[in-house]
């Protein structure tokens, strides 16, 4: 997927940062909406298993009992109990999309910024890579390395966050391009200030804005890829449970025993509405510190 | 003064481009599947294989040899369509993936063709309507659905109108050998359906912050001033402005199409190019994966070419630019 809403260059001074993003992004009233949503669907994903009647695991009840007596929500396709397999089934999942996301936007940075602080032939030769890494669609970079392996989650973890690597790299570029531009990043070059210190000290808190909201968007992506790999067999293996394993295990029994797809699938559905909702909101309030500064 | 760089040459330049793109997507296939650590073929046949099948599948896959003759193997073949034999099915792989690649053309061109038009037009309405209650509902809506992933946007209309409320469309695609996938139209409607709501939010946005900016523009109120009807203002001023940037982001959903149709694929079990890449990466069926990565990535490599060129078509500055 693209990223469309986050194209200008966020840049802050000291003063406005001192009042944080978040805190300005929480002025919108879809920011609050959005972090309550998040914050359920966290609360469900790591409170869940302490909560759950039965064990993940432990047949009860016939495959696709009715709800009713010890099962809310019916039994699943070998008879364990929905609603426990649903309490213990997101936490894997939210661990390792933030993980792939931490991965690809910490990488992302790193190349964006070096990119755009060289210039030249450097610059020239990360870009294009990137152009190249489009060709890519990041969930048939995961099932290529996949395919080698079998099921790895260490390397659907890389794998989706190597995915996030090309474009978080180019928005990074774009917010930095103007930074290196500017007179304290000149004055502090000419003052022979070494080049990482410059990096860390000077464009990287002046390009926070942006990756916060960058790291929003992908960590939005990153569940829906990791709960879609698992959706299709290759994430956490039987008898785990799983949110996207769910989906599928039990889709074929749709009209029987509607809960074991229905649970799980709106769970990831509101979750990544909540974060895109606060993504959203934080990108809003970036723009407006942004438009503050040039009024 | 900018020299006016021809059509011609531009053409030339992005294809170069193009061919480019595709020899290092088929290095990086070839590094992944041919010269990872380990021994390839006994990976795929498990540690029960015998020396005779190990013998045979590694000549198969041309792990014999150093890396270059590999490698430089692997190019020959792919150059001139030798895409090897399927492991599973025996059959030759071009011969396997030919009618998947066909019907998944077909899902992505019914998708694309509804799409793209749709999401330009209701884009620009919604920037004619800024700020009143069609514009707020709209930028929430979009903004539900981008996030959604496409297999739980499947999923839930599977849940509507398919099993749960309504039963209207089947759930999942059932073909009979040899009949093609445009003879059952109602089977297509829910794997096109999703595949509209998951590119459509993205062009929208796109198309409406473009319009914005397109009406604020001094030709556009040139045009107003000249007491041009909005009519004519709109569709002979703004709209034809906004293409270029938005040409860039349809091709960007494009390409993001190519992978979503995967999960789409493989959730309505539609016979195509994702779904079989997701059988042969469980059968481990290193062949077929290789050979539908790159069809994939030459999907890819065409749909970007064709939207470069729109957009320089459609802007002059970029056309005449050095």
């Amino acid at each position: 997927m693209s990223d469309t809403a986050i194209a200008p260059a966020l840049t802050l001074t000291r003063n406005q940062r001192k009042k944080s993003l978040l805190r300005r992004a929480l002025g919108a009233k879809r920011t609050v909406v959005g972090l309550a949503l998040s914050i359920l669907v966290l609360a469900i994903a790591f409170l869940g298993p302490y909560v759950a009647p039965h064990s993940p695991t432990e047949f009860i009840a016939p495959p696709f009992s009715p709800a009713g007596g010890g099962a809310p929500f019916g039994t699943d396709n070998l008879g364990r109990d929905v609603l426990s397999r649903f309490l213990a089934g997101g936490q894997a999942l939210i661990i390792l999309a933030i993980i792939a996301t931490v991965l690809g936007v910490g990488l992302g940075m790193v190349v964006g910024v070096l990119a755009a602080y060289s210039r030249g032939w450097l610059d020239e030769v990360l870009m294009r890579a990137g152009d190249v890494a489009l060709a890519f669609p990041q969930i048939v970079l995961a099932l290529l390395f996949l395919s080698i392996s079998g099921p790895q989650l260490w390397l659907l973890v890389l794998m989706v966050g190597i995915g996030h690597l090309p474009q978080v790299a180019r928005v990074v570029r774009g917010a930095a391009l103007s930074i290196v531009e500017r007179d304290f990043v000149k004055a502090a070059e000419s003052v022979g200030i070494r080049r990482w210190r410059i990096l860390a000290g000077e464009i990287l808190p002046n390009i926070s804005s942006i990756l916060a909201v960058e790291f929003g968007l992908r960590l939005t992506y990153s569940i829906g890829l990791v709960a879609g790999l698992s959706f299709l067999g290759l994430g956490l293996q039987p008898p785990a449970a799983d949110w996207g394993l769910m989906i599928n295990e039990n889709r074929i029994a749709l009209t029987v025993s509607p809960w074991s797809v229905v649970l799980p699938v709106l769970a990831i559905a509101v979750l990544t509405v909540g974060t895109n909702l606060v993504t959203d909101g934080l990108a809003r309030a970036a723009i407006g510190a942004d438009e503050g500064i040039q009024a | 003064m900018a020299k006016p760089v021809g059509m011609r040459r531009l053409v030339v330049r992005r294809s170069v481009y193009g061919i480019v793109t595709l020899w290092v997507v088929s290095s990086v296939v070839f590094l992944a599947t041919q010269a990872l650590p380990g021994d390839a073929a006994q990976a795929i046949l498990g540690r029960e294989a015998t020396p005779e099948r190990l013998a045979a599948l590694r000549e198969q896959l041309h792990l014999g040899g150093s890396l270059p003759e590999q490698y430089i193997a692997w190019l020959n073949n792919l150059v001139t369509f030798n895409l090897g034999t399927s492991l599973a099915s025996r059959e030759p792989v071009v011969q396997v993936i030919g009618s998947t690649v066909l019907n998944s053309s077909i899902l992505m061109l019914c998708a694309a063709v509804i799409a793209i038009p749709l999401s330009v037009a209701f884009g620009a309405w919604i920037a004619l309507k800024k700020n009143t209650i069609v514009d707020s509902v709209a930028s929430v809506v979009t903004l539900v659905l981008a996030a959604l992933p496409e297999f739980v946007i499947g999923v839930l209309l599977v849940l509507l109108l398919s099993t749960g409320f309504l039963h209207i469309f089947p759930a999942v695609f059932v073909l009979s050998p040899g009949q093609p996938v445009w003879s059952k139209p109602a089977q297509l409607v829910l794997p096109v359906l999703t595949l509209v709501l998951a590119v459509s939010p993205y062009i929208v946005r796109i198309m409406r912050a473009t319009m914005l900016e397109v009406l604020e523009s001094q030709y556009v109120q040139q045009a107003r001033l000249k007491g041009l009807p909005e009519r004519t203002v709109i569709w002979r001023h703004a709209m034809p402005n906004s293409i270029g940037p938005v040409a860039q982001v349809v091709s960007l959903q494009l390409a993001w199409l190519i992978g979503g149709v995967v999960l789409v694929e493989y959730l309505f079990r539609f016979p195509g190019i994702g779904f079989q890449l997701v059988d042969a990466v469980t059968n481990r069926d290193l062949p077929v994966v290789q050979a539908l990565v790159i069809v994939i990535a030459l999907f890819y490599v065409v749909v970007n070419f064709f939207a470069d060129v729109v957009t320089l078509a459609a802007n002059p500055k970029v056309r005449t630019a050095q």
